[in-house]
């Protein structure tokens, strides 16, 4: 099989402060981060020809190429949905190993807390498309019109066929908290949180609460992905790309999808994670760290699951009092502190913390972190990696 | 009732469009139907233009039981519209035809809700031109 694996590599990364206010521009943010992605790698704006923006983002990649003076661009495209972040990557790997673009960056750059955005959505009924559709068509005209509300109903299924008590997710959002507090870039920096704080935390929308919710930050991300073998001759250690996919299976929708016989085991995680595990030639017990999507502190066990790290329904109690997923424990998570200790931009974060964990610079460092697996989009559209130190 | 409106804000009305026409004629007209292939007999639900089993165009609107059991259920415990009054609950219905819906509970508070609970449809008439398909407890 001709696989991109091991064939590309994650050479350079910029990451925003995550704040409430960024008080700037998406566009800036975005030209902020691209320039540091590129310094991180010892390369220039005219280097890149090719880039991946995402479908949602409001910072068209012309604006770019004319803000950051890049004239070259041989290979751009858009990736969709909110899991959206792992299949940038490899959307941008297979740039670079057909050869049809020689340094591809990737960036997403949402105001999502200050909603400082272009662009709105005014979309009219007759122009919905078929996901909205069965949204507007089905759900909505019931109550069940927030995205929490929608994972709710999955959770609760989840819960009543593993007899999980919603007490348990909390060792999710506490663990995340904890290494957070160790990120001076993240909202949560210094302020960890614990298990008794969630427990006596406010329910939104039963069964999940506010603590079990994300962050929502003004921040952004870019990273620039080249060949292995360019990335030899680059500033930082090579972070090669093992394995890569996208996942939806049949009656996937976007954190909708009760119509499928199975609603509670994420069926594009398990599909994702055969391919994912397969092509990197590694098992989930080789993985030394994992960045799991945590939007909802409840889908981290559902993930665990899917993706092979613990049997079926025991993913909450794999996560129980915390030890096994902190670091130092089994399987260290979201070390950065994720979506619900660090801030919310869609998973690339989680990117760029594994990243940082297989260079060994980050500030809840796992020791010998060779390789770490990334998973975005659990309950909808899926992508996923594995990054690793050597090929 | 587990859920109430403020009538002073819109409650989303399904737009009759596509596939999903033949769904809300009969709730209009207080039927509960389903798409149904004609060719292999597979109840579909959300309607769709082919049979996701025998990938045939041939299907046909057929009535349901209206019998099913909750599947899951959530409770709103903030509203995220001002349309409708917290607390609310919302239903998720697997019919005897092995479809799911979507709804909301009649005459039932929020704490008696449970998965595997009996359940049958009743029609809800809202405003001009609204009728939801909502289910009561049974048995």
């Amino acid at each position: 099989m001709n696989s991109i694996s091991k064939k590309a590599a994650i050479v350079g990364v910029g990451i925003s402060d995550f704040s409430k206010d960024s008080g700037k521009t998406e566009l800036r943010m975005t030209c902020e981060c691209i320039r540091a992605a590129l310094d991180d790698a010892g390369l220039v704006p005219p280097d890149v020809d090719g880039i991946v923006k995402h479908t949602d983002d409001a910072t068209d990649e012309h604006s770019v190429t004319s803000s950051m003076g890049m004239g070259n661009l041989t290979y751009f495209g858009e990736c969709r949905w909110g899991g959206a972040a792992c299949g940038m990557v490899l959307r941008a790997a297979i740039g670079v190993t057909t050869a049809a673009a020689n340094y591809v960056v990737i960036y997403r750059a949402v105001n999502g807390a200050s909603k400082r955005r272009m662009g709105t959505s005014s979309r009219n009924m007759s122009q919905l498309d078929t996901g909205d559709l069965l949204q507007w068509t089905y759900h909505a005209p019931f109550g069940l019109e927030s995205e929490a509300g929608r994972v709710a109903m999955i959770v609760r299924r989840y819960m009543h066929e593993y007899d999980i008590k919603n007490d348990q997710f909390g060792w999710v959002t506490t663990v995340c908290r904890e290494h957070g507090a160790r990120n001076p870039n993240g909202i949560f920096y210094k302020k960890p949180i614990k298990i008794k704080d969630y427990l006596e935390s406010k329910m939104l929308v039963d069964p999940i609460r506010h603590m079990d919710i994300y962050e929502e930050t003004d921040s952004a991300v870019a990273l620039v992905v080249t060949t292995a073998e360019k990335a030899g001759k680059l500033k930082q250690k090579p972070v090669y790309i093992l394995g890569a996919t996208q996942s939806q299976v049949a009656e996937t929708e976007e954190r909708k999808g009760f119509y499928r016989p199975d609603i509670s085991g994420l069926p594009e995680m398990g599909h994702m994670a055969e391919r994912l595990f397969a092509m990197a030639g590694v098992r989930p017990k080789d993985i030394a760290a994992a960045q799991l999507d945590d939007s909802y502190a409840p889908l981290v066990p559902m993930q665990l699951e899917a993706l092979g790290f613990c049997k079926r329904g025991k993913g909450a109690a794999f996560c129980d009092k915390g030890d096994r997923i902190r670091i130092g424990g089994d399987l260290p998570l979201n070390t950065s502190g994720g979506s619900l200790g660090e801030g919310y931009i869609y998973g690339m974060n989680h990117i760029a913390e594994a990243v940082r964990q297989v260079r060994g610079t980050s500030t809840a460092q796992v020791k010998d972190a060779n390789l770490v697996l990334v998973a975005t989009g659990a309950g909808g559209p899926a992508s996923g990696l594995i990054l690793g130190g050597s090929r | 009732m587990s859920i109430q409106y403020d009538m002073e804000h819109p409650i989303p009305t399904p737009p009759m469009i596509g596939e999903n026409i033949g769904f809300w004629e009969g709730i209009k007209g207080h039927q509960l139907v389903f798409q149904r292939c004609k060719e292999c007999g597979t109840w579909v639900h959300p309607p769709r233009p082919t049979c996701p089993k025998c990938r045939s165009f041939e299907k046909e609107w057929a009535p349901s039981t209206g019998k099913g059991t909750v599947y899951s259920w959530v409770t709103y415990r903030e509203s995220p519209s001002p349309a409708f009054k917290a607390p609310y609950s919302v239903v998720l219905v697997e019919m005897e035809e092995g479809v799911r819906l979507v709804s909301n509970m009649f005459d039932i508070k929020p704490e008696e809700i449970h998965i595997g609970m009996p359940v049958e449809v009743v029609f809800d008439d809202i405003a001009e031109g609204l009728t939801l398909p909502k289910f009561r407890k049974v048995g």
